[in-house]
């Protein structure tokens, strides 16, 4: 795994809690997001994001307002980060009205179009094109934005990755391919699914640049996104890169045996570099926030995604009539069976 | 209206032309389309006209073209993708099916994808078991896309201008034996053929024939050979359009003739005019003086030898046989 870079501290104390808490508040939500799963009140499939924080949160700090971000499954993270209403993200995912898509996406397919965060989807590898589709329009049309097109370690071994690669290395797409490299592929580990356990290589037969970042260290993954950022949007050309983050939870959850893949001194391991911790000893360090500060800061977010269920679960379920709206734009579909 | 003679190649090319020239989102990209002007000509000078990028040769990966289309239609493009057979789509169902058709139902109306996907399907002359699926049926199984199937130069026009100008993701599947049929195209920007709607392309009083695409030229066939041989009056129904489906019109000349026979090149089990037969048997009953009778491809791989190949395709002989058992 690489090494986070030398660390210098050239954030300022605002953005060093404002990082501190934007993690926080994923890895409490997502918390909320298994419980609620437990209690029954979320159904389907639900992949949470935690001990991946830094990656998204590192990222998509570093993005402009008009960038677009898409992803896969794995995706409340990037839905709450790119501006959507909590509240909505988690009605969604309880299947309620009051959720980002009414309630007909769930947890795998939650977007933000306005905010241009373009999901959420549930096809291993199979929205890769449809990023380097958004890079493309945003160079047909002589703009300046980056696409950032997060996939896992898994979606690597995809044809169509292989195929949009090509595509992007062949037109210049500005579509950065950041492969988040949790170690597993669902239940396989990356040694046993990769013939080449270093991902970002895939991006080199297409003349695309590639490399290996850590994903723990938040303020490591900031700086090389903004680096990485600015060269994808300046040269207005792809960037391959495979950021090291590790899976804390399993794979869904419904993933109730992880003992079929790896073994608790592994995750133990791992969460030694939880990076939630890394950031607050930072700020521990450096003396932004004392402890009192910090406690603090957990209670308030605590209250905040109990806030942000309470209302979430008021929504009401869907109304019955709304599974036929929104087949078409503007055609209604046959009612009944 | 003032019209021009063109032939179906010529009217999908010139509603290409047309709206690519009216509207700059609009572009097209497809595996040699532009430089080789196309494996069926249906784009030949327009990669001259609009040049790289508007006109986009793409690596043979039907997935990505797909994909990437969908992407850009997100975001406000309007891409027409061509695949070089309808055949060839089937490698990027996933694509069609599992994302371009699911967006606007997904992000409960946020998005859209305008996004045209065409390019001749069915039978051509011994292209054998891989080449020649008829696919329309497949596609008019999934909520979300739509599918129309022209069967003339008018139509084609008409209805691929109204493709492009849809902010749904449509299936035009043109024929690739029709592209030399000739016929008269009016000479108009505007003339838009909504979807949805049959045409009755022959009257008829004594049975109904319902085809779409290649098909209603066969139909066209029988039905002459009916009123000529034995003065059988034979009307023709032109679903033009799958999904949406025009049941209205079917129905009404069901009414009339009391008789229907529903023709499709596609496999004869589980194929689109079996659904369309369902359709007829649910609510026209009581109008029926005979079972609806069924005209499909025969239930094996497309083969290769001519003679095998023509077995294969419904002609007039096999519908004119199907009109007999009705009890004409």
């Amino acid at each position: 795994m690489a090494q986070p870079a030398e660390l210098t501290i050239d954030e300022s104390p605002a953005v060093l809690e404002e990082l501190y808490r934007q993690m926080l508040f994923i890895r409490h939500f997502e918390e909320k997001c298994n419980q609620v799963y437990r209690m029954g009140k979320a159904g389907g499939y639900l992949h949470v994001y935690i001990g991946m924080e830094a990656t998204a949160v590192g990222w998509l700090s570093m993005l402009r307002k008009d960038d677009y971000v898409i992803t896969a499954y794995r995706d409340h993270a990037q839905a709450l980060l790119m501006g959507n209403d909590p509240v909505a993200v988690m009605a969604e995912i309880m299947g309620r009205q009051g959720g980002t898509s009414r309630g007909k996406g769930g947890s795998m397919h939650l977007y933000d179009i306005p905010n241009n965060f373009f999901g959420g989807w549930g096809i291993v590898g199979g929205h890769i094109p449809l990023g380097a589709g958004l890079a493309f329009a945003s160079k047909y049309k002589g703009e300046d934005r980056v696409t950032l097109n997060f996939l896992g370690d898994g979606a690597s071994n995809a044809g169509v990755f292989y195929e949009t690669l090509n595509m992007a290395g062949l037109w210049d797409l500005p579509c950065i391919f950041l492969i988040e490299n949790n170690e597993f592929a669902m239940g396989t580990r990356l040694e046993y699914h990769a013939a080449n356990v270093e991902l970002h290589r895939k991006g080199y037969p297409f003349g695309i640049r590639h490399e290996r970042m850590d994903g723990m260290d938040v303020l490591a993954v900031r700086k090389a996104a903004r680096r990485i950022i600015d060269y994808v949007r300046h040269e207005q050309r792809p960037y391959v890169v495979e950021v090291m983050n590790y899976r804390f939870a399993g794979h869904g959850a419904a993933d109730n045996d992880q003992s079929l893949y790896r073994t608790p001194d592994e995750v133990e391991a791992a969460k030694a570099r939880d990076p939630i911790k890394l950031l607050e000893n930072v700020i521990r360090s450096q003396g932004i926030l004392s402890d009192e500060q910090i406690e603090a800061i957990h209670s308030e977010i605590e209250d905040q995604v109990q806030d942000i269920y309470e209302k979430a679960d008021a929504s009401p379920f869907p109304d019955p009539e709304e599974v036929y709206h929104h087949v078409y734009t503007d055609m209604e579909v046959e009612k009944g069976h | 209206m003032a019209t021009k003679e063109m032939t179906y190649r010529e009217a999908v090319r010139q509603a290409m032309v047309d709206e690519m020239e009216r509207d700059p989102n609009v572009f097209l990209m497809g595996e040699d389309i532009g430089r080789y002007q196309g494996t069926f000509r249906v784009t030949a000078g327009l990669f001259n006209q609009f040049k790289q990028v508007r006109v986009l040769d793409t690596p043979i990966t039907e997935p990505a073209i797909v994909g990437l289309a969908t992407g850009a239609a997100m975001v406000g493009l309007r891409p027409i993708v061509e695949m070089m057979t309808m055949s060839f789509s089937i490698l990027a169902l996933d694509q069609i099916i599992n994302h371009s058709a699911k967006v606007h139902y997904m992000t409960a109306g946020a998005a859209c994808v305008p996004i045209v996907i065409r390019g001749p399907g069915g039978a051509a002359n011994q292209l054998s078991a891989q080449h020649s699926h008829s696919m329309e049926g497949w596609y008019a199984h999934v909520p979300g896309l739509k599918v129309v199937a022209p069967a003339f130069p008018a139509d084609a026009y008409g209805m691929l201008k109204t493709a492009v100008r849809d902010d749904n993701p449509v299936i035009f599947t043109e024929h690739p034996t029709l592209y030399g049929v000739k016929g008269q195209v009016p000479d108009d920007k505007e003339f838009l053929i909504p979807f949805g709607k049959a045409n009755i392309v022959r009257q008829g009083t004594d049975i109904t024939l319902i085809a779409y695409s290649k098909m209603v030229h066969v139909c066209l066939e029988a039905a002459e050979r009916l009123a000529n041989e034995s003065g059988v009056r034979a009307e023709v129904v032109d679903v033009r359009s799958l999904l949406p489906l025009d049941v209205a019109t079917i129905y009404s000349s069901v009414r009339k003739t009391h008789r229907a026979v529903v023709v499709y090149e596609d496999w004869r089990s589980g194929g689109f005019g079996a659904e369309i037969a369902a359709r007829i048997g649910e609510d026209c009953f009581d109008d029926l003086d005979a079972p609806v009778g069924r005209v499909g491809g025969l239930n094996v791989p497309m083969p290769y030898a001519r003679v095998l190949e023509l077995q294969c395709i419904p002609n007039a002989d096999d519908v004119i046989a199907a009109v007999r058992k009705t009890g004409v």
